[in-house]
C-alpha cells in the first residue's frame, strides 16, 4: 500500500491576477505504515497538499496513485478514497452537527453505505479508540469541552476505518495536557493498528517526539524530507524560511560551540538528556 | 467557487470614484438603477452602456474582477431570460414542442438581461469603490431625518456594515465545513430535491453555530471597545462634500435627464 | 492601592431549566485574589476551562461578580457609573482575530474605539497613526483585514485598543489560534508596549514559553488561583504544574530531568543560555 505523487502541481485561480502556484512539482512516495510529519509556515502549501491525498482537491497537473491506481482515472471511485484516506481538518469540532455524539460519529460510515447496525458498530469502535468515556456518547456534542469535542471529531473520521489518517494541526488551541492526550492517541493508532499517519504541525517539539519521517514544505515545494534528525540538522536553512529546530537541538549546538562535545543530533528531550548524561556521568 | 462572489467587497485602489462622498455615490447609483428601468430603444441602451463604461473605467477596478460578481446571480439571470423568451406573446420566430419564441420575447429577454447585468455591475461599482463603513456612514447620514420617526438609523447601518464585513468570512467558512463533511463521505450533489435538502443539514448546522459564536464574540469585542450605540460618537472620516461631489451630482442628474429625454423623444 | 485589586472574587454561571429553576451552578471564579501594580507584566496560566477567561472578562467589566470585589484603577467595577471609564482604561484583546475586527479597512477598525468614546476627528487620526506605528502595521492602514495573517490581525486588534489610550491591556489567549511566527509577532508587540510605554499587561495563555518574560505569573485551576510567583519559582515546580494540566518549556523540563538524574544545576532554568552556562560551570 502506498500513495505516490507524481509531478503534482496546483494553481489557485489559474489565469487571473490572483493566480497562486500553491504546489510546485511535488514528487512524494508515502509507504504503508509510515508516521510522517509535515511542517511549513502558513501558506507553504501543506494544507493544499493534504487535500490532494484524499482527492478533495484535483491537481492542475500531475498524477496521484493510491495503491498503484490512478485516482484521476475516470472510473476510479474517489468517494471511496475519502474513506480510505481519512482527513481531519483544523478545528474539526466545527463540523459536528448531530444531536448526539454517537450519531455524529456514525455519519461517516453511513455515508459509506453501511447499514445502521454496521455504522453504529464502527462508531462504537472509533469512540473507544479515542478514549471518550461511554457515559458521554448519547449527549449532545456541544456540551463537551474543546479537547473532548476534538476527539469526537477525530472519531468521526476514524469510524470510516481509513488506512491512512491525515491530521491538520490536531492540537491547535488545546492546553498542554489536551495536546499530549490527542498526540498519544494518534501514536497509539500508529503502533497498534499500523495505520499510516500524516501529522501537519507547527510544533517542532511535537513532530520531533512523534514522527519517523519529516517533510518540510516551503513555497509550494518539498524543501526537506528525511528523519527528524536529518531534517533538523539543516536548522540554518529552516530558519532562513521562518521555521526552526526544537530547542534541544539548538542546545546541543550551543554546547558543542562551548567545547562540550555532546554526541549526536538530539531532537527530543530524551535524546538530549542521554547525550548530556553520557558526557557528564563519566 | 464560493469565494468568487465579489458583491459587497471593497477593491482598494485610488480613483476619482473612490474619493467621492458615499452619499453622492449612493444617489448616483440610485439614479443609475432608475435609469435602467426608464430607458427604451437602442439610443437608451447606448446611453446606459456609456454611463456604465465611463464609471467602470473611472473606478479603476479591473473589469474581470467585477464580472466575477455576476456568477452569483447567473441562475436568476438565466431564469429571467427564459421566462421572457418563452412567455412573451407576439410574432412567432421559432417553435418547438410546446415552446414558442417570439420576436418581442427575444427583444424583451435581451433587454431584461442587459438590465439585470447592468444593475449588478452598477451596484457593484458602488460597493467596490466604497468601504462598507463609508457606505453605512453615507446611509446613516442620508437617512438621518428618519431618526425623528424613531427609526434606528445608526443601528441599522451598523448592522449592515458588520454583515458586509462577515460575508467573506462566512463564505470561506462554508467552503471549509463543506470540505470537512465531504471528507466524511457526505454527498451534496446526488439524489432528489428532498435528499439534497437533507444533505444540507451537516453543512447548515455547523454554519449557524459558527455564525452565532462569531456574533457573540463580536458583540463582546464591541462592548469592550466602549461601543454604546450612536450617541456621542465621533467619526474618523466625517462626511464632507467636495467639489468633485457637486460635479458628480450634476453629471448624474444630467445623465438621468438625458435617459428620460431619450425615452420621450424616441 | 494597586492598579487592579480583586478580593475574594466569585463568578457563578447559573444554568436554569425551562421553569427557571436552577439546574446547575458552575463556579468559574472561586475566591480569587489578584493584585496588579501599574506597569507590571502579569501572566495568567491555566488549562482550558480553568476560569482564566472569565477572570479576564471581569477586568473589562464584560462580566460582573457574583461575589467579592474588584477595583480597577481605583474604581469599583460593581458601580455601573464606572463602566465606560474602566473599559476605556483597560483594553481587551480576544482569542479569535476575525471576531473582533469590526471595520473592513484596517485604519477604520483602529478608529472604532476612539469614535465610540467621542474623540475629536483630528485627534482620532493622530491616535490611529500612532497606534498602528507602535505595532508595526502602519503599512497596512488602508488594507482589508481579511487578507492579513493571523498575527497581523491580532496586532490590528492591539492597535485598536491602544487608540483608546488605556493604561492596561488584557489579552485573552491572543496567540491560541496563531502559528509560531504570528505568536512571536504578537508577543514582541506586547512586550514592547509594556517596556517602552509602561502599559500594564495581563496576558492570559496556556503556552508556557510566553510567560518567561512576565514579572509575575498566576496559575489557575478550577476557578481558584493555585500558584503565583515569578516564572522561575513556578517553573521549578514541574510536577505541581503538570498536576494542573500544564507543562513547562522544553529547556526547563530538560534541566529538571538532568537535575533528577543527579547533575548539579540550579532549579528553575528558563532559557537555553542559562542551561548552557549551568552545564559549562559543571564541565
Amino acid at each position: 500500500m502506498s500513495i505516490i505523487l507524481d509531478k503534482v502541481n496546483y494553481i489557485y485561480s489559474e489565469k487571473t491576477a490572483y493566480e497562486i502556484h500553491a504546489l510546485k512539482n511535488i514528487n512524494l512516495k508515502i509507504e504503508d505504515g509510515e508516521f510522517i510529519g509535515v511542517i511549513g509556515h502558513t501558506g507553504s502549501g501543506k494544507s493544499t497538499l493534504i487535500q490532494h491525498l484524499n482527492g478533495l482537491m484535483h491537481a492542475s497537473s500531475g498524477g496521484i496513485y493510491y495503491n498503484g491506481q490512478d485516482i484521476y482515472d475516470e472510473d476510479y471511485d474517489r468517494k471511496k478514497l475519502r474513506g480510505k484516506v481519512g482527513l481531519v481538518f483544523q478545528y474539526p469540532e466545527h463540523q459536528l452537527f448531530e444531536t448526539t455524539i454517537f450519531a455524529d460519529v456514525s455519519f461517516g460510515p453511513k455515508n459509506q453505505g453501511f447499514s445502521k447496525k454496521e455504522a453504529e458498530l464502527k462508531a462504537f469502535t472509533a469512540l473507544r479508540s479515542v478514549g471518550l468515556p461511554e457515559e458521554y456518547w448519547y449527549r449532545s456534542p456541544f456540551e463537551l469541552s474543546g479537547g473532548q469535542k476534538r476527539r469526537v471529531a477525530i472519531a468521526g473520521v476514524l469510524a470510516m476505518e481509513p488506512e491512512v489518517l491525515i491530521l491538520d494541526e490536531p492540537t491547535a488551541g488545546l492546553d498542554p495536557r489536551g495536546r499530549d492526550e490527542i498526540l498519544d492517541q494518534v501514536a497509539k493508532l500508529h503502533e497498534e493498528r499500523h495505520m499510516t499517519i500524516i501529522l501537519v504541525s507547527h510544533s517542532m517539539e511535537d513532530v520531533a517526539k512523534y514522527v519517523e519521517r519529516l517533510i518540510v514544505m516551503n513555497q509550494g515545494s518539498v524543501m526537506l524530507d528525511g528523519t527528524p534528525g536529518e531534517v533538523f540538522a539543516h536548522y540554518q536553512e529552516l530558519e532562513a524560511v521562518g521555521l526552526a529546530a526544537p530547542q534541544v537541538t539548538y542546545l546541543m549546538h550551543d554546547l558543542r560551540k562551548r567545547g562540550i562535545l555532546v554526541p549526536g543530533t538530539a531532537t527530543t528531550l530524551e535524546e538530549a538528556k542521554e547525550a548530556i548524561l553520557q558526557i557528564f556521568k563519566k | 467557487m464560493l469565494r468568487d462572489i465579489t458583491i459587497g467587497q471593497y477593491y482598494p485602489v485610488d480613483s476619482v470614484i473612490h474619493r467621492l462622498d458615499p452619499r453622492t455615490k449612493l444617489m448616483a447609483a440610485m439614479l443609475y438603477i432608475l435609469s435602467l428601468f426608464v430607458f427604451r430603444g437602442w439610443a437608451g441602451f447606448a446611453a446606459v452602456t456609456l454611463g456604465l463604461v465611463l464609471v467602470i473605467v473611472l473606478s479603476r477596478v479591473p473589469f474581470g474582477y467585477m464580472v466575477r460578481g455576476l456568477k452569483a446571480v447567473v441562475v436568476i439571470l438565466v431564469l429571467t431570460v427564459l421566462f421572457n423568451l418563452f412567455l412573451t406573446p407576439g410574432e412567432t420566430l421559432a417553435e418547438f414542442w410546446k415552446l414558442r419564441i417570439t420576436w418581442e420575447g427575444l427583444k424583451n429577454a435581451g433587454f431584461m438581461a442587459v438590465r439585470l447585468t447592468y444593475l449588478i455591475l452598477g451596484s457593484s461599482v458602488l460597493t467596490l469603490t466604497t468601504t462598507p463603513n463609508q457606505l453605512t456612514d453615507g446611509m446613516e447620514k442620508a437617512l438621518g431625518p428618519f431618526n425623528r420617526l424613531h427609526i434606528p438609523v445608526h443601528e441599522i447601518s451598523m448592522m449592515m456594515s458588520i454583515a458586509l464585513r462577515f460575508i467573506p468570512i462566512l463564505i470561506e467558512e462554508t467552503d471549509k465545513i463543506m470540505k470537512a463533511q465531504l471528507a466524511r463521505g457526505a454527498d451534496f450533489e446526488s439524489g432528489n430535491l428532498i435528499k439534497k435538502a437533507k444533505s444540507m443539514v451537516p453543512l447548515l448546522v455547523p454554519l449557524f453555530i459558527s455564525a452565532f459564536r462569531r456574533a457573540n464574540d463580536l458583540a463582546m469585542a464591541m462592548e469592550a471597545r466602549c461601543y454604546h450605540g450612536g450617541e456621542g460618537r465621533t467619526k474618523m472620516k466625517p462626511l464632507r462634500y467636495k467639489r468633485a461631489d457637486i460635479a458628480a451630482y450634476l453629471l448624474s442628474a444630467g445623465y438621468f435627464a438625458g435617459v428620460v429625454a431619450l425615452r420621450i423623444i424616441w | 492601592m494597586n492598579f487592579i485589586e480583586a478580593r475574594k472574587l466569585v463568578h457563578e454561571y447559573i444554568r436554569r431549566d425551562e421553569e427557571d429553576n436552577v439546574e446547575s451552578i458552575l463556579t468559574a471564579l472561586d475566591q480569587v485574589d489578584l493584585d496588579v501594580k501599574q506597569g507590571e507584566f502579569i501572566a495568567v496560566l491555566g488549562h482550558n476551562g480553568s476560569g482564566k477567561s472569565t477572570l479576564a472578562k471581569h477586568l473589562n467589566v464584560l462580566l460582573t461578580a457574583s461575589g467579592g470585589t474588584l477595583w480597577v484603577d481605583g474604581k469599583d467595577t460593581a458601580n455601573a457609573d464606572n463602566l465606560w471609564a474602566i473599559r476605556q482604561n483597560t483594553g481587551m484583546v480576544f482569542q479569535n482575530p476575525d471576531n473582533q475586527i469590526i471595520a473592513s479597512v484596517v485604519e477604520e477598525d483602529v478608529a472604532f474605539g476612539p469614535e465610540n468614546i467621542g474623540v475629536p476627528t483630528p485627534e482620532i487620526w493622530k491616535r490611529v497613526e500612532h497606534s498602528l506605528k507602535s505595532v508595526g502595521m502602519i503599512k497596512y492602514r488602508e488594507h482589508s483585514p481579511n487578507k492579513l495573517s493571523g498575527g497581523q490581525k491580532q496586532r490590528i486588534a492591539i492597535a485598536g485598543v491602544l487608540a483608546m489610550e488605556p493604561q492596561c491591556i488584557v489579552l485573552d489567549e491572543p496567540t491560541a489560534m496563531l502559528d509560531p511566527n504570528g505568536r512571536r509577532e504578537v508577543l514582541e508587540a506586547v512586550e514592547q508596549l509594556n517596556k517602552e510605554k509602561g502599559i500594564t499587561v495581563i496576558l492570559i495563555t496556556h503556552y508556557m514559553e510566553e510567560v518567561i518574560h512576565a514579572d509575575r505569573v498566576y496559575v489557575m485551576d478550577n476557578g481558584k488561583v493555585v500558584m503565583q510567583g515569578s516564572p522561575r519559582s513556578l517553573f521549578s515546580q514541574v510536577d505541581t504544574l503538570k498536576s494542573y494540566r500544564l507543562d513547562v518549556p522544553q529547556i526547563t523540563l530538560l534541566a529538571y530531568e538532568l537535575r533528577k538524574a543527579g547533575l548539579d544545576i540550579p532549579e528553575g532554568i528558563l532559557t537555553r543560555q542559562e542551561l548552557v552556562e549551568a552545564l559549562c560551570q559543571l564541565y
